[in-house]
């Protein structure tokens, strides 16, 4: 499995940095990407997911590095200048940014957006490139004609997958892809994350972190769950296990309040989680999600130390074994 | 359930609103066409539709923000286009009321939430006494401690909250229907459920009936009684929620139930999903049923077989 771990990312943290004092929002996070994963990331506004993709990819202030490492392909990125990890960019590791829909410079044409890029990298745009975007774009299920078009005569479906065959254009090994789909309306989801995987089993792609709120989505195409709470990693495993088996109170609590087709409320009420998610700002150790936990003890004043339940599932909880499993869905 | 031996609170008939754009070259959108529903008090109905497809336009028309370019709507049986200077019009926004997405532009982030209060006791209710006392009954009514909000600005409150307070003033109103805009859209999914259960204990304990607008479909399905689903501005089905849910009949209600992702059901890895291909099975749909208009397949579903 080691050698099959692309990126490595241990104890990293990363705070805004403001005359306040510090917004904890990543603060101690650990996991590993594997080689022809997704990896979902799921959680809550203001958990985290986000600010854990622009530590990895671009740092700007207030954002900063306070300790920890992401070992991608065998280099420790954070320790990377700006200039050597720029040359990795868009190569081998690339986002999909949030809002990518306004990514696009609206007074110029998607061909010559796409020029533009690759010469910023440093590579020729000929025309071998643009028939490789040629390519890509009929296989994402667009005319190559919207070279020649502006943002503006797309729709936010085209404009995503515009954005998504940019980002993968030089066939990265590892894409951040950060609440893509969010923006977008139920069939263009489908088609965005469904395209994802299929870059991926395609080889066009090598791994993928698909970081949204939205864990409907993940479950249909995801391999692994992260879920994220208050700058934590509070929960990791595999779909199946995560979804149908949380142990973490904060997982639990999340899957029994989402809707499902097929709940109504006259049959079956479910509950949101009392409470808001902490401040992070200038915060102190224990585990994030205290406050609003019904299984809270003493002990939960310390941040709890990640566990293994199975050589896949791990856990950020003091109380999990007296909690047990709870059946969702 | 819709009692259909009640009267409708809201009657919605054949609207239909075109925007036009362009000073030149004039541009006409058809964004909503020849629209017609009923809502009966007390339940929720839900318009579902992707973006673009006229769920919004229907809203506002209805919260008489925009003019109807044809067609009718009437609240308790009177045509809301007739309604008649400013104590008429008044009087209508005391019962019809409207909740948006975005809780933060909702609110003048200059007026604590007191002072919003205040300006709906200035305007439609000059006459209560107990300012104070009612308002911190309806604030318990939806969950949130009085003294904790009320001397607050907007920005130290959070979505969920702002959002209880919008539901808050429409209860003080004493509001017969409630257009929700997306109401939940911006909220958590941990902070969503609260909300939603709140607005449906509401509708049951004072006859509220709610126009609940939203895009997602296992939303719509767990509060609504009634389903609209919309496309392109014209309402393709409408029926009772089980029944659009688990027999849905148009090319596109069942192409957006395909799309949706629920947890526990894997999309068909097999199936070549392509957004696009939907215009072309509808225009199929329309083909073969030929002649049957807006038809009724059963005593509670109704769907646009064609559009002759």
């Amino acid at each position: 499995m080691a050698a099959d771990v692309i990126l490595d990312v241990q104890e990293l943290r990363a705070y805004y940095r403001i005359l306040k004092g510090d917004v904890k929002a990543v603060d101690g996070v650990t996991f590993q990407v594997v080689r022809g994963e997704i990896l979902g990331i799921a959680g809550e506004s203001g958990c985290g997911k986000s600010t854990l993709a622009h530590t990895l990819m671009l740092r700007k202030p207030p954002l900063t590095h306070i300790s920890g490492k992401a070992v991608f392909l065998g280099q420790d990125i954070m320790a990377m200048g700006k200039e050597a990890f720029r040359k990795r960019r868009l190569q081998d590791i690339s986002i999909i940014p949030q809002y990518a829909l306004d990514a696009l410079s609206p007074t110029k044409t998607i061909g010559t957006f796409f020029a533009d890029l690759v010469r910023e990298h440093g590579l020729p745009a000929d025309s071998a490139f643009f028939e490789r975007v040629r390519e890509r774009l009929r296989f994402v299920n667009l005319d190559p004609e919207v070279l020649d078009k502006y943002p503006i005569e797309l729709s936010g479906g085209m404009k995503q997958r515009v954005i998504m065959v940019i980002s993968t254009i030089l066939n990265p090994a590892l894409v951040i892809a950060d609440e893509i789909t969010s923006a977008l309306d139920v069939s263009s989801q489908r088609f965005a994350a469904s395209l994802l995987v299929e870059l991926r089993d395609k080889g066009i792609i090598g791994s993928a972190m698909f970081i949204t709120h939205d864990l409907a989505i993940l479950y249909q195409i995801a391999d692994r769950l992260l879920i994220m709470y208050g700058g934590h990693v509070v929960e990791t495993g595999p779909v199946e296990t995560i979804v149908h088996g949380p142990r973490h109170p904060y997982t639990q609590a999340l899957l029994s309040s989402l809707p499902k087709v097929g709940v109504q409320i006259k049959d079956q009420r479910l509950e949101g989680i009392k409470g808001t998610p902490p401040e992070l700002l200038n915060i102190g150790p224990g585990c994030r999600f205290r406050a609003r936990c019904p299984y809270r003890t003493q002990r939960c004043e310390e941040t709890p130390a990640t566990e293994n339940i199975s050589p896949e599932h791990s856990i950020a909880c003091w109380n999990y074994r007296d909690i047990g499993g709870e059946q969702v869905g | 359930m819709v009692d259909r031996k009640q009267e409708p609170i809201l009657r919605v008939e054949n609207l239909t609103k075109v925007f036009s754009s362009g000073v030149f070259f004039r541009q006409f959108t058809e964004a909503v066409r020849e629209v017609s529903f009923e809502m009966y008090p007390g339940t929720i109905m839900s318009l579902i539709g992707e973006s673009g497809s006229g769920k919004t336009t229907i809203g506002r028309m209805v919260l008489k923000l925009l003019r109807p370019t044809a067609g009718k709507i009437y609240f308790q049986e009177q045509d809301i286009a007739t309604l008649r200077g400013k104590a008429e019009l008044r009087e209508y926004y005391r019962r019809v009321q409207g909740v948006f997405q975005d809780p933060f532009s909702s609110f003048n982030p200059l007026f604590r939430v007191d002072r919003v209060f205040d300006m709906v006791y200035d305007v439609f209710l000059p006459d209560v006494k107990d300012r104070e006392e009612r308002t911190r009954e309806v604030l318990r009514k939806v969950n949130l401690n009085p003294e904790r909000v009320l001397h607050q600005f907007p920005h130290q409150l959070s979505g969920g909250q702002l959002q209880r307070l919008l539901i808050a003033r429409a209860l003080l109103l004493d509001v017969k229907v409630l257009i929700a805009d997306e109401l939940i859209s911006m909220l958590d999914a941990s902070t969503r459920m609260g909300i939603l259960n709140l607005l449906a204990d509401i509708c049951q304990s004072t006859g509220m009936s709610v126009l609940f607008i939203t895009h997602d479909l296992a939303l719509g399905y767990y509060i609504s009684d009634y389903t609209m689903i919309m496309h392109r501005g014209r309402l393709v089905e409408q029926g009772a929620t089980a029944e659009v849910y688990h027999n849905p009949i148009h090319p596109y209600t069942r192409m957006l139930f395909r799309s949706v992702p629920d947890i526990g059901h894997r999309w068909d890895p097999k199936e070549k999903f392509v957004p696009e291909q939907v215009s072309r099975e509808i225009a199929e749909f329309y083909a073969s049923n030929s002649g049957r208009g807006f038809a009724q397949v059963s005593s509670s579903h109704k769907v646009l077989m064609s559009l002759d």
